[in-house]
């Protein structure tokens, strides 16, 4: 050990105690006094790190006001989301990336265009529902870095807690639930004036192309249950619901079952590839983007290769036991679907002609071969088509119809299509 | 008699406010805003709590001695309250103008002991006792020095008579003391400088008798050891005992003893003050033509002398009490074995030696 020659402490002699703690006791005094007094004098202002002055206040009081007064978030701060609607194409890529399922979007297509975002951007869907639960968000940001339009961005305001935690959920949907209701039923009676032409057009065409296509007979049967699965599953989708299974189904999409979800995709990805599902999987923007340019594109595309891709898809009688599978899953996703979903099917249900194709498609798969029957598929297609493609078949139901008729429909619709042009 | 509820009205509100200040105090000292929500600058914060204090379930341990558990609060209050039936408020302005003043203050706050130790006991809790033990050796230890340096100021003063002692420091030591007629420099007549008509602190009993300088600074030691404030609050010590002989008491006894509390820290303020401090005279002096004193001090038995004598010793001690508030959050907690190396080590022979001293002082005294 070292022997100090200090002496503090238990060390020190008696009267050195006494010494040292007269002088240590005043020294404190000292302290405490000074900062009673610089505390009464000197306040540190509330101001951000990146202010230079920040390192500056050394004395007087260091407390935070907090709800009278707070350090500046900069701008750039990522906590509360906001949707700014008016930008919003309601394309879903935000609630079908957010990891804890924390936005609700309910899309209802329009039966226009509804206008032009900031951006450019065509708007062809309304947001009936587009809520986001902040006491579920986790701050990852991926739902703004996905966002196409980038109406949903992460603000500054940080502060928001509630003593309810129902009003942590945002509701950003600039319509009231009647004018969503109205926007849905302006859409399906749109739907069904436009089913009801196509049936009584494509009754003759249908008739005439079997006939001129190679494969008439044996392929009509199988496209039907093709085409309908995805009439339904698509609906499905779109239901405020049922966001996990949009999720599913667009990444399998690839996987037979999910062909028929978008049953647009499918007669341009059974014939060409499947190059353009992923095209809509992966990109969103491009197609809500250019969708009016690749309308126009599409269309004269189309039309030229609509036998060929429908041959194949005629051909792809792999399919035809999919539909079978699909058409007995169909009854049971209308019950789980979404409230939408189900008034939808039961409306069209009293049209008859449209459901009826769905429903029936597993049973009559093999033995129907009757044009009548043709027609309810074409009819049913196209609704699918229309139905299934959040984005593309909202975007202008005149431009995209065409588009999609032509994909789906190729061999009986082609007519049709051309008829509602 | 009419005193009683002015003094009770003074400790209570003096009480609510000295709360107030001494978490003012405290925040300001670290840093920090104290009480600022409740009325203007958080004053009202103090009363938001009494009124919670009172409304509080009146909780009385199933496994208590019941009656010294319910007698404790009260014989604590009253014991420090009849402590103040002999102050001296102004001149001509007291309760009781007892003989013996000084003495009987020093016994009636002892039974403040007893008290506590009742509290302590009769709440049957390990940390109660714990505290109690240690209030009870602690203010047993700082008496002896605490009334040895009061000895010192009463062989100075040669009276038990607190009235007395505030005489002799004042203008009029001529007309009202029985045992001086005049003041000296230092108290030493043999200077002949005479102080009698300057007054001022010049006649305050530190001043009369220097070596009270050290005394004071010993009764002070000594009168924090006996409020259990902090630097000595081994008897409540929140992070070992919880909070000490008053661990188990709720609402209405807990404001009591918290009043009492307070209530001891006024007194030894003011007996400080009166003692040392030259009681309810003003501290500035005549200088020539400049008569300070005679414009800061009233005549005793008239209004102004009144006024002037409760202003200048309630200004005295609220300055004491804002010093200990001070210290309090300024110095650690000693420990036991510390605690009583001060006591009997280092102030009990001081005060000694204070009084040999001042034994000899007043031998040039007149």
């Amino acid at each position: 050990m070292i022997q100090s020659n200090v002496k503090q402490g238990a060390k020190n002699s008696y009267w050195g105690s006494v010494g040292e703690g007269v002088t240590s006791l005043w020294k404190g005094l000292l302290l405490t006094f000074r900062h009673l007094f610089q505390a009464l004098k000197y306040k540190r202002t509330p101001i951000g790190v990146e202010n230079k002055d920040y390192f500056s206040f050394d004395k007087g009081i260091v407390t935070l006001q907090y709800p009278h007064e707070a350090i500046p978030v900069p701008d750039n701060g990522r906590y509360r989301l906001h949707n700014e609607i008016e930008d919003c194409i309601v394309c879903d890529l935000c609630a079908k990336i957010c990891p804890v399922n924390c936005i609700e979007i309910d899309a209802i297509k329009s039966t226009e265009e509804i206008g032009k975002t900031s951006d450019g951007s065509t708007k062809r869907i309304y947001a009936g529902t587009f809520d986001i639960d902040m006491a579920k968000c986790c701050y990852c940001g991926l739902c703004t870095t996905v966002c196409p339009t980038e109406c949903l961005t992460m603000t500054k305001t940080y502060d928001y807690s509630e003593f309810d935690i129902r009003n942590m959920v945002y509701h950003f949907s600039d319509l009231t639930p009647e004018q969503a209701e109205e926007k849905k039923r302006l859409y399906e009676e749109k739907q069904k004036e436009k089913a009801k032409a196509k049936s009584s057009e494509a009754a003759k065409p249908s008739a005439d192309k079997p006939a001129s296509s190679e494969k008439t007979g044996t392929p009509k049967p199988a496209f039907k249950p093709v085409v309908k699965p995805p009439v339904v599953t698509p609906k499905k989708e779109e239901g405020s619901d049922v966001k996990p299974e949009d999720k599913t189904p667009s990444g399998d999409q690839q996987s037979e079952e999910k062909k028929p979800v978008r049953p647009v995709f499918k007669p341009v990805i059974k014939a060409p590839a499947s190059s353009p599902k992923q095209a809509e999987d992966s990109s969103a923007k491009p197609e809500e983007k250019s969708g009016d340019s690749e309308a126009g594109q599409v269309k004269p595309e189309e039309k030229k290769p609509l036998k060929p891709v429908f041959k194949p898809v005629i051909k792809a009688p792999s399919s035809t036991p999919k539909p079978a599978e699909e058409g007995g899953e169909k009854p049971e996703d209308k019950a789980v679907s979404s409230e939408s979903g189900e008034v939808k099917s039961e409306e069209k249900k009293a049209p008859k002609p449209v459901f009826k194709p769905v429903i029936k498609p597993p049973v009559p798969k093999n033995p129907p071969s009757g044009e009548a029957e043709q027609e309810k598929t074409s009819t049913s297609s196209e609704e699918g088509k229309q139905a299934s493609g959040n984005t593309k078949p909202e975007e202008v139901k005149k431009t995209a119809k065409p588009i999609f008729k032509p994909v789906i429909k190729p061999k009986p619709k082609q007519e049709g299509e051309q008829g509602d042009q | 008699m009419i005193l009683i509820p002015v003094f009770l009205s003074i400790i209570l509100i003096y009480t609510v406010f000295a709360v107030y200040a001494e978490r003012k105090i405290s925040g300001f000292i670290q840093d920090r805003y104290g009480p600022v929500e409740v009325g203007p600058h958080g004053i009202m914060q103090t009363v938001a709590d009494l009124i919670k204090l009172l409304i509080k379930e009146d909780i009385v341990p199933q496994s208590a001695d019941r009656k010294l558990f319910i007698a404790a609060p009260a014989i604590v209050f009253s014991a420090i309250f009849a402590g103040y039936a002999v102050l001296p408020f102004a001149p001509g302005l007291e309760a009781s103008r007892a003989s013996v003043g000084v003495f009987y203050l020093l016994a009636i706050i002892s039974l403040d002991v007893i008290g506590l130790l009742m509290a302590g006991w009769g709440s049957n809790n390990k940390f109660s006792l714990y505290g109690a033990i240690r209030a009870v050796a602690q203010m047993v230890s700082y008496e002896v020095p605490l009334s040895l340096s009061v000895l010192a100021v009463v062989m100075t003063c040669q009276t038990l008579d607190l009235q007395e002692i505030s005489y002799q420091q004042s203008l009029w030591i001529k007309d009202f003391s029985t045992v001086s007629d005049a003041n000296y420099l230092f108290g030493i007549q043999s200077w002949n400088i005479n102080l009698t008509e300057v007054g001022g602190f010049l006649t305050w009993n530190i001043f009369r008798n220097p070596v009270l300088m050290v005394g004071f600074v010993v009764f002070f030691v000594a009168s924090l050891a006996e409020c259990n404030r902090a630097p000595f609050d081994i008897p409540e010590a929140e992070s070992e005992l919880v909070a000490g002989f008053h661990t188990e008491y709720t609402g209405f006894r807990f404001a009591v003893l918290f009043l009492g509390e307070y209530a001891i820290m006024l007194l030894v303020s003011f007996l400080a003050s009166i003692l040392f401090l030259g009681s309810w005279n003003s501290p500035f002096p005549n200088i020539g033509f400049i008569r300070l004193a005679d414009w800061t001090n009233g005549y005793p038995g008239t209004f102004s002398g009144i006024a002037w004598g409760t202003f200048w010793l309630i200004l005295k001690a609220f300055s004491l009490i804002g010093l200990q508030m001070v210290i309090r959050w300024t110095y650690p907690r000693l420990r036991v074995d510390q605690l009583m190396f001060l006591c009997w080590k280092v102030l009990t022979p001081l005060a000694l030696v204070i009084i040999l001293i001042s034994g000899f002082w007043r031998l040039l005294m007149n």
